[in-house]
């Protein structure tokens, strides 16, 4: 579903993503990790076209997004803590608009399933704007599928939300990946959730890819006890010390 | 270019006026105060000269062109801002939506709007101060479309520099209808200006449509070559703008800027 090959993103004075390299495959829920700074954001910018590469490649279900954009990014969608719908829309004028930009087919039957199944049919003439952290957070994943995409990008999708309310995210994430036919790419700094969702862990460390792999057996296997001490360990080296622990 | 993202773009335009008055109001309203207030001043200054000059034609048309030039520019620019404001940007570029489709969504909204602002205009000048637009014949058509195609370009442009510049630049935006008209002679003939006021102004379209209508109004044919000049410089202006926007969101995309555009860290 998404093959990142090479990707770099350099500004005059940093480095932000350095020749990173990685797939998500169909029916996968990949977690990509790392510290404040470590290019997450910046590769999953890249990934959704908002950011060009400095060099690198990227292909969304086999269609490479720098020569066919807006045919990469018609099977990809995305939710995000920091991108908020417009709040001086309505929930359902919400879904009207993005599913016009999307282009879907059968538009108001999709929004009226989706309504139904985000449990928003009740909010649906509430500006999005008023509603709770939860809402949002329900109303930005009913977007994200939309096109019914092939590629779901989700950065720190249960950040503001309860425990509880997470819990239901997260399976109704899980349910998307497993039922569906998408891969995932998903970014949290929360190891427990990331161990309950994540097939595949990825590690970005000052741009790069420190480590990979399932996040059930990673701690083990780097001799830490959890995925939480692994990931604190990681964070505080400096880059040369990280890299030869990688290895 | 696909039908369905750009009826996207005009929906959600569609939502913001139709669910808030405070939008509604400006497509209206201030064009109306304008017609009012270059109403009496246009019945003032026919008193004065006892009926020698009839001075409604001439300013009154003159006001409303300029105005439906100026609703023309901000239709496109304020369409654009609604997604700075909202911060909506991230959302909306990271969907297959292509920049011809997301402008051709702007300007068709500033047809939408700017047409409800002509017509209140219209209305209100003949009805209330006899403006005759049949004074100007079928000329008035052109001079429409020239404004028109200026004021597209100018939209655009002026969404391209508040993209570079920030939010903030939108200051930069509303007072360009102004700082243009001295140059383009709505109230008075080019050649009242000094010579180099006057070289601006032959570059700016709408020069030629008020020459135009200042000739007609005096009884005499309006230039077809001039005004063909007007469209042509129109046309130009509108590619021109079109490029400056396209560059802008590339300078964008390579810089970062349109992924943490509210940050203003750019300058």
């Amino acid at each position: 579903m998404l093959g990142v090959t090479e990707l770099r993103k350099s500004y005059p004075e940093v480095v932000a993503v350095d020749r990173v390299s990685f797939e998500v495959r169909r029916r996968e829920v990949v977690g990509l990790l790392g510290p404040n700074g470590a290019g997450k954001t910046t590769t999953i910018n890249m990934i959704l076209g908002v950011l060009s590469p400095t060099s690198g490649r990227i292909r969304i279900a086999g269609v490479d997004l720098a020569r066919h954009r807006a045919r990469a990014l018609a099977q990809a969608n995305f939710s995000a803590v920091y991108a908020s719908l417009p709040g001086n829309l309505t929930v359902r004028q919400n879904l009207m608009f993005f599913g016009l930009v999307y282009g879907i087919a059968g538009l108001a039957e999709r929004v009226g399933w989706l309504l139904e199944q985000f449990d928003l049919e009740h909010l649906k003439d509430a500006k999005c704007g008023v509603l709770s952290s939860g809402e949002q957070t329900r109303v930005a994943l009913a977007k994200a599928v939309l096109n019914r995409p092939r590629l779901l990008l989700l950065d720190e999708p249960t950040a503001s939300l309860d425990p509880s309310a997470a819990q239901t995210v997260r399976s109704r994430i899980r349910g998307l990946a497993t039922e569906g036919d998408c891969g995932i790419l998903w970014t949290s700094h929360n190891m427990y959730e990331v161990e309950e969702v994540c097939d595949r862990v990825l590690f970005l460390s000052h741009g790069r890819v420190l480590l990979e792999g399932d996040p059930r057996r990673l701690p083990s296997q780097h001799g830490a006890s959890t995925l939480e001490e692994l990931f604190i360990r990681l964070a505080r080296e400096p880059l040369s010390e990280s890299l030869e622990q990688a290895v | 270019m696909r039908a369905r993202p750009i009826a996207g773009i005009l929906l959600r335009q569609f939502y913001l006026i139709r669910g808030s008055p405070v939008r509604a109001l400006p497509m209206f309203a201030w064009v109306a105060i304008d017609i009012v207030m270059w109403g009496f001043i246009t019945r003032y200054l026919n008193t004065m000269s006892a009926g020698r000059f009839n001075y409604v034609p001439t300013l009154l048309g003159a006001v409303l062109l300029w105005d439906f030039f100026t609703r023309i520019m901000q239709g496109v620019s304020t369409a654009f801002l609604e997604d700075v404001w909202s911060r909506n940007f991230l959302n909306l570029f990271a969907t297959p939506l292509t920049t011809p489709e997301y402008i051709t969504g702007l300007v068709l909204t500033s047809i939408g709007t700017s047409a409800v602002g002509l017509l209140v205009m219209l209305v209100l000048a003949s009805a209330a101060f006899g403006l005759s637009f049949f004074s100007l014949g079928l000329m008035l058509i052109p001079f429409l479309l020239v404004l028109f195609g200026f004021g597209i370009a100018l939209g655009i442009f002026a969404s391209g520099l508040v993209l570079r510049l920030g939010p903030a630049s939108e200051w930069l935006v509303w007072p360009m209808p102004a700082l243009l008209s001295p140059f383009v002679g709505v109230f008075y003939p080019l050649a009242t200006l000094p010579r180099w006021m006057q070289d601006v102004g032959l570059l700016l379209p709408p020069s030629y449509v008020f020459q135009g209508m200042r000739a007609i109004l005096a009884g005499r044919a309006a230039s077809a070559g001039n005004l063909a000049l007007g469209a042509a410089l129109a046309l130009l202006d509108i590619v021109l703008a079109g490029y400056f926007f396209a560059r802008v969101f590339r300078y964008a995309l390579r810089t970062g800027l349109l992924a943490r555009y509210s940050a203003e860290s750019v300058s």
